[in-house]
């Protein structure tokens, strides 16, 4: 299926062969980027939840029901409803964006299974060129953060490195995909070997390093940047809350006290 | 301000373009320390404001839950940029609604995240100075908490929630705004923002009942503080005085009699706005609207029903029930509320919209009217976005739309619409609203309805529009103010129930 350079095929080792330290590096740092990816999250997730919406706050006109909140967010989160009204350069730009991150990262899943789920295996030929339509997308984004002078205005440093963060990980990404092919049996082996501390040997690719590297990097960022929109929408008042305020009374716990104090 | 001029109108309502720093110098008056202390903030700018203002965003952020996601979850797309009626009048690139944000966003990354710590520069973090404090109150100020904004962003960040705890923020160290905070003083002291005393509102009330036996020849009550009274009615202190606010009132004191309702106004809340919470404090938002709640225990009414005014209608429809009481549905043995939702009937909506009132009548087919009455008139309306997007009526997503809109349609026979990209959800504010309406913002105000004066004359031109309602107090005072420098005439705004008032027939039910 694949084409083995030469190169990598010297990486074929035993199980029992000690994985050399660039694996060995990597191996931490994923551990590491996957800790903190994952407590970060926990731990942002925690705090959205905790922390009360004291009023009620929905942007109207808003569902009244539970059921109709659950369909204004997966509007929301699926087809980016209330972007579409807003902007259709930043929605199509953002959906093409995110659209080709699902299935990139949906595609990913065959280096994290055995065996590949049918579906995977089904998605595989979409998923190579969504690298592209995420490049596509990115540089879009990006061009209006450029070229728009309001856009420009608001942007910092990090939505720039940001968007670059993305290049670089979609570029080496397409890289592999298309030009230099690393052994991607044996990338797929040292990733299964991670999840079952079984450390095997990564193959040595420049390209595969950068992408790797890059990938860890934004697991490490997300839950303390911007990319907690994702989480964040789900926690939105304006978004999630039913309008029923004269029907049921909605009261936080600190709002509460003060009743009983006057 | 002899010098304030209207903004040309865009040919082709094209985004502006840039002008950093155009509204750096319009600042709205400071409160003074009389003002401050009379409702227990720091008199002036505390020693330690640097601190005490951290600790408060701290506080804020964990009780809102909706502050903190919207600190977090902005990705500077830039989809609210170009939303706000502030930033397409002003062009001043801090009021376009994200950057607005951003003017807390940087101090909450400073002192709130972890790279804003360790990287200020790259995220765009900074330190609280004097300046960026100045800056706060500056353009926390020239926003009117409309909403706009939230409706156009992909995750519903709204800045009025932001701009609120700025100014809470600010108010907690001190530095308050003169005309919000002097009138949540007066409603403490006196029962409603323009300081309208008891007795003098009984002499207006009973003038009032006067001026309508002469116009009609019936015996329309204005009646006060009556006990046992089915309906009090809430309702914007301007109502009572100010022009064209009072020929709603009288359109409401209408709809009572030929509809045979008992009904009363209160003297001790005799108002219906409450500018707590345009100052973002729930403490003061929930103190004025106790008044309202003391008042409806006192009297025993059955029934709750506000005025024509947007940002009490939305305290009203979205916050008394949680402040109050005022509503339905508490839990059994939460005492504070049931002791007033025990009182109140609970077949009608609590509290109800006065236009969903009237629109019940009309449906139930106890009024009627003399449409040509309002022949006169080619009639539009200008969706306040108080209720358009922070409350809603007739217990169905967007009864905000089409109750006031029924009502105008029953009562008169032309009715057209503005450009849809300006009504309903996507309406634009007056420019007045959220605590802005004060003279020393006169310029921010007219700037600010530059969008909704376009539409409106696009629509004179077209269908030759000469009357616009809304139902908004502040919609009302502000259009009458600034309509003339746009070449408009001020009578040409106007309330629904002023149209109601126009075409009711009072002697046949
Ligand atoms: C619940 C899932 C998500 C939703 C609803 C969502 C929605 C959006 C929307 C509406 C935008 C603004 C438009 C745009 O610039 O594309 C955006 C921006 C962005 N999203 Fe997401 N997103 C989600 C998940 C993610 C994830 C998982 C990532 C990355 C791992 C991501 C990365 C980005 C980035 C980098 C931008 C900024 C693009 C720019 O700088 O212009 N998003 N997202
Ligand atoms: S709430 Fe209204 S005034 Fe304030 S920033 Fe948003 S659009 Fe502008
Ligand atoms: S639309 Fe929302 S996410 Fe986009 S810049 Fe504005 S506030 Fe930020
Ligand atoms: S005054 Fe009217 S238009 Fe302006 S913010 Fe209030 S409700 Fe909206």
């Amino acid at each position: 299926m694949q084409v083995l350079t030469p190169d990598s095929a010297s990486w074929q080792l035993a199980p029992d062969t000690r994985p050399l330290p660039m694996s060995i590096l990597f191996a931490i740092l994923f551990y590491l980027a996957t800790l903190v990816f994952v407590v970060g999250l926990l731990y942002r997730i925690g705090v959205y939840t905790r922390t009360p919406a004291p009023l009620k706050i929905p942007t109207t006109p808003a569902p009244t029901t539970t059921g109709g909140v659950v369909l204004r967010m997966a509007r929301e989160v699926l087809f980016f409803e209330s972007l579409f009204k807003s902007n259709l350069w930043t929605w199509g730009l953002g959906m093409l964006f995110h659209a080709s991150l699902a299935l990139v990262l949906l595609r990913h899943l065959r280096y994290f299974t055995e065996p590949v789920w049918a579906w995977v295996a089904f998605i595989q030929p979409f998923g190579k060129y969504a690298g592209i339509t995420l490049l596509l997308g990115a540089a879009g984004l990006w061009a209006r953060r450029l070229f728009v002078e309001r856009i420009r205005y608001i942007s910092t440093p990090s939505d720039h490195l940001m968007l670059a963060l993305f290049f670089v990980i979609a570029i080496s990404g397409l890289m592999m995909t298309f030009v230099a092919h690393p052994d991607v049996v044996a990338v797929k082996g040292y990733f299964l070997g991670l999840m079952s501390f079984n450390w095997q040997a990564l193959p040595s690719s420049a390209g595969l390093y950068v992408h790797l590297l890059m990938v860890a990097a934004l697991l490490m960022i997300f839950p303390i940047s911007k990319l907690l929109h994702a989480p964040g929408v789900f926690f939105s008042p304006s978004r999630n809350q039913t309008d029923n305020p004269r029907e049921k009374r909605h009261i936080a716990a600190w709002a509460k006290q003060l009743e009983s104090e006057s | 301000m002899a010098d304030i001029a209207a903004p040309a109108y865009r040919i082709i309502p094209i985004i502006p373009a840039l002008k950093p720093g155009a509204m750096e110098g319009v600042r709205s008056f400071v409160a003074n320390e009389k003002i401050q202390e009379a409702i227990g903030f720091p008199g002036q700018l505390v020693e330690d404001w640097h601190d005490r203002a951290i600790a408060r965003m701290g506080e804020l952020l964990g009780k809102y839950r909706s502050l903190k996601v919207y600190m977090d979850a902005c990705v500077h797309c830039g989809a609210c940029s170009d939303k706000c009626h502030y930033f397409i009048g002003t062009q001043d690139p801090k009021n376009m609604p994200v950057a607005r944000q951003d003017l807390m966003r940087s101090v909450y990354r400073r002192y709130f995240t972890l790279p804003g710590k360790l990287f200020p520069k790259l995220v765009g973090a900074r330190d609280l100075t004097r300046e960026v404090l100045d800056e706060w109150y500056t353009y926390f100020y020239q926003c009117s908490e409309c909403r706009r904004c939230s409706v156009f962003c992909p995750y519903g960040i709204d800045t009025a929630e932001v701009t609120m705890a700025a100014r809470e923020i600010l108010d907690s160290v001190g530095y308050g705004q003169k005309y919000s905070n002097e009138i949540i003083g007066k409603v403490h002291k006196i029962g409603n923002n323009l300081g309208l005393p008891g007795p003098a509102l009984k002499d207006t009330l009973e003038g009032l009942e006067e001026d309508v036996k002469e116009d009609t020849g019936f015996d329309v009550r204005f009646p006060l503080d009556v006990k046992g009274a089915e309906v009090l009615l809430i309702t914007p202190s301007a109502d009572f005085f100010a022009e064209p606010h009072i020929d709603g009132l009288i359109g409401y004191a209408k709809v009572f009699h030929a509809t045979g309702t008992s009904w009363t106004l209160s003297s001790m809340a005799s108002e219906a706005g409450n500018f707590g919470m345009f100052i973002g404090n729930y403490e003061q938002l929930r103190k004025v609207a106790l008044r309202i709640r003391e008042a409806a225990l006192e009297l025993g009414v059955k029934r709750i029903v506000v005025g024509e005014c947007g940002h009490a209608w939305r305290v009203a429809y979205s916050f008394w029930n949680t402040l109050t009481g005022v509503g339905e549905g508490a839990d059994p043995n939460d005492r504070f509320a049931q002791m007033l939702q025990k009182q109140l009937d609970h077949r009608y909506r609590q509290p109800s919209h006065v236009c969903e009132f009237t629109w019940d009548m009309i449906q139930d087919e106890r009024l009627t009217f003399d449409k040509s009455a309002n022949d006169k008139y080619i009639i539009t309306f200008h969706d306040s976005c108080n209720v358009a997007r922070g409350s809603s009526m007739g217990g169905y997503p967007g009864g905000q739309f089409d109750i006031p809109r029924n009502i105008i349609k029953a009562v008169a026979n032309h009715f057209v619409e503005m450009s849809p990209e300006t009504t309903h959800e996507k309406t634009f504010c007056c420019g007045g609203g959220g605590g802005l309406l004060t003279d020393d913002l006169l310029d921010l105000r007219v700037k600010g309805s530059l969008p909704r004066m376009e539409v409106l004359q696009q629509v004179a031109d077209e269908q030759g529009v000469n009357f616009m309602a809304c139902i908004c107090a502040i919609c009302k005072a502000q259009f009458t103010k600034i309509m003339p420098i746009y070449g408009f005439d001020r009578r040409m705004v106007g309330g629904v129930h002023q149209l109601v008032s126009n075409a009711i027939k009072l002697g046949n039910k």
